[in-house]
């Protein structure tokens, strides 16, 4: 076996330019997905019975159906409820939407289990359950949710590369094209792991920077 | 005839709480069976008996910690957690939002203090009046700091929970429950959880409010502080109210055997 360096090092450039196009997506999506989860996940420990059964719902969804027929959905039915978007916006919402359900489980996990007391004091101050999970619970839980919500991050940068499906132009995207003209599988999927290697470990690194600042007690 | 009670009562006092055969069931076991009793402002009324009495059951039933099973509990008039409704008096509960309104009449401290551990003494004391009562900043932490010096905390208003004592984070939850002004505390066996050494410090503090006037009701295994503090006890075995009245008639002239069993099991005489 040998390997064709000099596509190797013609790919390396047009591979960061994929980079940059999944950075960017995975950024918006982890925003939005944070957001979206830390909603879903209050709304699930909140007071309004109909609610909580629509998030139960909602997660139920996300979790039991692949994330490539989520992209497709998304990318073939928004057009059709009038929103033209085209795929990097269809991949952004589809991966958000995602992304917010799982995180969504990891906040009510981690606030739901705030020791009991907690709760009971506030509420012996005369604290209602929105309060409580702002002012009390939450604060709480901001630590202990970090490792999970650091590998909900990871999935979430590595489920980009399924938007090469709707053709937007992520990294794996980026690879494929030049395997297409240069028929280099090995060297540009090796290639690729790396890309995302680096990527992610250096995700993981800043996570355990922000835990070690998030304050303890 | 005149009672050997340590408050003039008049005909014309109607008491601060009333409860009326307040019950209390898990499933099939029942925890209270119909417990009745009045509380005058002013008065501190102290609960004992063997564990599993009722006596916590009691207090977290006062501000619906617990929901009750039956009776009904009110304060200076106001019929706490909903109202009986109709001729077949259905209990209708009320919103979360109004129980809310009707708990921060109770001030409540818990045995094992449950402070919030990010907030440091200071924010615990202040985000009642905060965030619920809604003072400015400013404000809530003036009356914080001012509640923190009562319960002789002054110097560690900016430390969090777990740099304190035991005894320590007591106090700050009593000045937690202060700080809202509350028409009564509930003190639910606040020295249990103590190491021996921190007891005093915390008793003393309920013994001074005691003293200023506080309204409150204290469940205890502390029985000299029951007798020094109480201006009536209450004994309760089994989820009922056996013997009422004075301390001293009480820890001197027991009527009914099973507060004689008790009182001598737990003073050892």
């Amino acid at each position: 076996m040998s390997i064709d360096w000099a596509i190797v090092e013609m790919a390396i450039p047009l591979l960061a330019e994929g980079t940059i196009m999944t950075l960017r997506i995975s950024a918006l999506a982890a925003v939005f997905g944070l957001l979206g989860g830390i909603a879903l996940g209050l709304i699930s420990l909140g007071g309004w019975t109909w609610a909580r059964w629509a998030v139960r719902a909602y997660v139920d969804f996300i979790r039991g159906t692949p994330l490539l027929i989520q992209i497709f959905i998304v990318f073939f039915g928004l057009p059709m409820t009038g929103f033209r978007l085209g795929e990097f916006w269809a991949g952004v919402i589809a991966l958000s939407l995602n992304s917010a359900g799982y995180i969504a489980e990891v906040v009510r996990g981690t606030v739901g289990s705030v020791e009991k007391g907690q709760t009971e004091a506030a509420k012996s101050i005369g604290m209602t359950r929105g309060k409580i999970l702002l002012y009390v619970l939450l604060p709480q839980s901001i630590r202990p949710m970090m490792p999970a919500l650091t590998n909900d991050l990871i999935t979430l940068v590595k489920n980009t590369s399924l938007l090469s499906v709707i053709s937007v132009y992520e990294l794996t995207r980026s690879g494929q094209a030049i395997i297409a003209s240069h028929f280099v599988p090995l060297e540009i999927f090796a290639l690729l792991a790396i890309y995302y290697y680096v990527i992610i470990s250096a995700l993981s690194y800043i996570s355990r920077l922000i835990e070690r600042r998030v304050p303890a007690w | 005839m005149v009672t050997a009670m340590s408050k003039p009562i008049t005909a014309s006092d109607k008491p601060l709480l009333s409860v009326r055969d307040l019950r209390k069931s898990y499933g099939d076991h029942e925890i209270l069976k119909g417990i009745s009793f009045d509380l005058m402002a002013g008065e501190t009324l102290v609960l004992i008996g063997p564990s599993g009495s009722g006596k916590t059951t009691v207090l977290r039933c006062l501000n619906h910690l617990e929901t009750p099973s039956g009776g009904e509990i009110t304060l200076a008039g106001d019929t706490i957690g909903g109202s009986y409704v109709g001729e077949a008096a259905r209990w209708e509960p009320m919103s979360e939002t109004k129980l809310a309104l009707q708990r921060r009449k109770f001030g409540f401290v818990f045995q094992r203090f449950n402070l919030f551990p990010h907030l440091t003494a200071l924010q615990n004391v202040a985000i009642g009046p905060r965030k619920v009562l809604g003072l400015s900043k400013t404000a809530a932490e003036a009356r914080a700091a001012e509640q923190l010096a009562r319960v002789s905390l002054a110097g560690h208003m900016d430390k969090l929970p777990s740099q304190l004592s035991g005894g320590q984070q007591q106090r700050v939850a009593i000045a937690r429950a202060l700080a809202m002004e509350p028409r009564l505390i509930l003190f639910d066996e606040p020295t249990s959880a103590l190491d021996p050494e921190l007891v005093n410090e915390v008793l003393d503090v309920i013994g001074a409010l005691a003293r200023e006037g506080m309204t409150m009701i204290v469940v205890t295994h502390e029985m000299s502080f029951a007798r020094k503090v109480a201006d009536r006890l209450i004994f309760m075995a089994d989820g009922n109210i056996v013997e009422e009245g004075p301390p001293e008639d009480i820890f001197s002239a027991p009527r009914e055997e099973k507060t004689k069993r008790f009182l001598t099991h737990v003073l050892n005489r």
